[in-house]
């Protein structure tokens, strides 16, 4: 088994996926000759030819709306937009079309498209190239939003978005696109969406996340091992619609539970967890539920970008503090 | 008649306006303004500067010292042409490549380094204080230039708002948004399309089907131009016409600036993986600087002892921004709260301490 990147992996999901069905094809600014802009898709234009790895014209609101034709149309279109700060124009199509045609015409049109794009912050990016606002997306009825955090989850749920009869936006976690590592078989295995995946198990305290931040997550936990706390990891994966029943039934093996995402706290998708957890695990907390994550700024530019981000020591601080409580 | 019998209804034309040839020649009589030797060196003397800081901004990005960095390296003479024409009570609205208009409506270079240095204090010009900061989200600033100029025509002010952007802008609907509008509203606003044929990897041909960039303002209901945007006296002879029509009230302009970019799209990208050397070789000979260089020197108005003195005062000017960059003291993470809303709300004074004591901590 070949160890790739996360990117690399992504990479492998596209090229398995157009090998396997005609109808996949793959669009958006310089994903052609250039390979993306992080190289997610270099090569596949040499692959599949042009026709199927389509370089657009710089309009992202087109690349969002080209997909909805296209996929009523039986096609599968793979769109990619730079970062998540240029993915606001496909709001409107993401809102008003994407989402809903299915329910619009009664099943009669269907949507089957996914948008890709990287997701966060942390690599020392100019503006607008640091956006995790996957709240935002999670809001949308009839989308799933799908966040991977290693390679080997990232070739996976990319395979089974782009076979998901539905609209997924799958966002890459743009900061470990290259530092994660794994082994990835190309074995056109999708990974289940909808699905969250325990990482580690432990007694003492939940720590729930996603994409990125699971490496801060999974660092905390070890360091929490090392003072006797055993943390469970829950990496959410799908945030959209995500899986209650493995948040809920951890937190009632633990009693405890802490939130890490590096998106901005009012309104981030970790409130829509505790809330959850307060409606139906209440009886199991023996502490309140804690969330750690970007503060409520704008994303700083790179001089301090380091300190938005939640830090393995913010984490494990807060999960003590959970252990501690009574 | 047309084809079928038809009667021909419209017909419109684009003109290109070009004074200097790549060798330095005059093609046709030069603008007024040309007369002022004063003028066209200092023109020349902004082009090379901002080359000079280029090359350093590029070397400290390669070092570690500066974020992503997008040179200007073949097209100098856009930004500074534009600029020149301009008031300074005249609003600028820049794309993230126009460091030669900044520079010139008096920017320091240091603001530009804390900008791409990842400080948001580098946005906050000591210059001009209406101007807007560069725009990374590819021509979302042309909307703002039609609200602008907008102001402007409301309140009556003989004020002029100048867009710049690049040939990819051109395929948002922002930017024909923005133009229709102001063709609506006859507003004083000029739109610069530096046509440089790449938006990164994808050339100009894979971005529009259209003859020219120039004719997509006919569609909004105004005067589209080419220039050759490597002849900065064509550009700022065209900035200069359009500029001073739509503060007579004549309503908006658009330019279309034909050049090259000469180096890679940012010091994230490698220009090789999508285009032949040879291809940006062929067209170091049009580039703007050496063109203007020849005009002057056949014209007895430079020197190569001025070119020498040039140097060595671009390098001073520009070394001693980068120290005063480098030298720029750290800020409090609490800062990021800065700025953020007029009164910092209270529910988030908690959040700023938090991030305080830490760094105390
Ligand atoms: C809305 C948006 N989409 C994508 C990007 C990423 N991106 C940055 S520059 C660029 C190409 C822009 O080309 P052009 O408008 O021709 O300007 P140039 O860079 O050539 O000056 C792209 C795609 C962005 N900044 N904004």
């Amino acid at each position: 088994m070949a160890e790739v990147t996360l990117v690399e992996a992504i990479n492998l999901a596209l090229a398995r996926a157009m090998e396997d069905d005609p109808g996949v094809l793959l669009l958006g600014e310089d994903v052609g000759l250039n390979g993306g802009v992080f190289r997610a898709t270099a090569g596949l234009q040499k692959r599949f030819g042009a026709e199927r790895v389509l370089d657009t014209p710089l309009a992202e609101l087109l690349i969002s709306g080209l997909c909805v034709g296209m996929a009523t149309q039986g096609l599968k279109p793979v769109g990619e937009i730079q970062f998540m700060g240029f993915l606001y124009p496909c709001i409107d199509q993401l809102v008003n079309h994407a989402s809903r045609i299915r329910n619009r015409t009664q099943g009669r049109l269907t949507c089957p498209m996914v948008l890709r794009t990287p997701h966060g912050a942390g690599i020392r990016a100019p503006e607008h190239h640091s956006e995790s606002t996957e709240a935002m997306l999670a809001h949308i009825p009839g989308l799933r939003v799908v966040i991977p955090s290693s390679p080997e989850r990232a070739y996976g749920l990319l395979l089974a978005a782009i076979r998901d009869p539905d609209p997924v936006v799958f966002l890459e976690p743009t900061r470990i696109y290259r530092a994660a590592k794994g082994e990835v078989e190309d074995n056109g295995e999708a990974l289940p969406l909808d699905v969250a995946f325990v990482l580690r198990e432990g007694r003492d305290v939940t720590l729930i996340s996603w994409g990125a931040m699971l490496k801060e997550t999974m660092a905390a936990a070890d360091a929490l091992a090392v003072e006797g706390i055993a943390a469970e990891v829950v990496d959410l994966a799908t945030l959209k619609p995500y899986d209650e029943v493995t948040v809920l039934s951890s937190v009632a093996k633990t009693g405890r539970c802490v939130i890490v995402h590096e998106a901005t706290r009012t309104g981030g998708f970790g409130a829509e967890i505790a809330a959850l957890i307060a409606e139906r695990g209440l009886a199991s907390l023996l502490a309140p539920v804690a969330r750690v994550t970007g503060y409520d700024t704008v994303v700083p530019m790179a001089r301090l970008e380091q300190k938005f981000m939640p830090s393995v020591g913010h984490i494990a601080t807060a999960a003590r503090q959970a252990c501690q409580f009574s | 008649m047309a084809d079928g019998g038809l009667p021909v209804i419209a017909r419109f034309e684009v003109r290109h306006r070009n004074y200097l040839a790549p060798d330095g020649s005059i093609n046709r009589p030069l603008p007024a303004f040309a007369s002022d030797a004063k003028l066209l060196v200092s023109l020349y003397r902004a082009m090379v500067l901002l080359r000079s800081f280029d090359r350093k901004a590029v070397a400290l990005q390669r070092t570690g010292r500066l974020g992503t960095y997008a040179v200007s390296l073949g097209q100098e003479a856009v930004s500074v042409g534009i600029a020149s024409a301009m008031r300074s009570e005249d609003v600028l609205l820049p794309s993230y490549r126009d460091n030669g208009a900044l520079i010139w409506r008096g920017v320091k270079l240091e603001e530009i380094l804390l900008f791409w240095g990842g400080d948001e204090r580098g946005n906050h010009f000591s210059g001009p204080v209406q101007d807007f900061p560069f725009c990374v989200p590819v021509g979302s600033q042309a909307p703002h230039a039609a609200g602008v100029g907008y102001a402007f025509k409301l309140r009556k002010e003989p004020r002029v708002a100048v867009c710049l952007f690049g040939d990819g802008a051109t395929s948002k609907g922002d930017v024909y948004e923005a133009m229709n509008f102001a063709g609506v509203h006859k507003l004083p606003v000029v739109f610069v399309a530096t046509n440089n044929q790449w938006a990164i990897s994808v050339p100009l041909r894979l971005q529009t089907g259209c003859e020219t960039l120039a004719q997509k303002a006919i569609a909004a209901g105004f005067i589209g131009e080419q220039v050759d945007g490597s002849d900065v006296v064509a550009v700022r002879a065209a900035a200069e016409e359009a500029i001073v029509a739509a503060r007579d009230g004549q309503g908006p302009r658009f330019i279309e600036a034909v050049t090259y970019r000469l180096g890679d799209h940012t010091t994230s990208d490698d220009a090789s993986r999508y285009r032949p050397e040879e291809d940006v070789q062929a067209r170091w000979k049009e580039e703007p600087i050496a063109r203007l260089r020849a005009f002057l020197a056949g014209q007895k108005m430079w020197s190569k002892a001025d070119e020498e003195q040039l140097a060595a005062e671009c390098h001073e000017r520009v070394e001693a921004a980068v120290e005063r960059y480098l030298a720029t003291e750290p800020r409090g993470p609490e800062t990021m709260f800065d700025h953020l809303y007029a009164d910092l709300p209270e529910v988030y004074v908690a959040q700023r301490n938090e991030l305080a004591r830490e760094e105390d901590g």
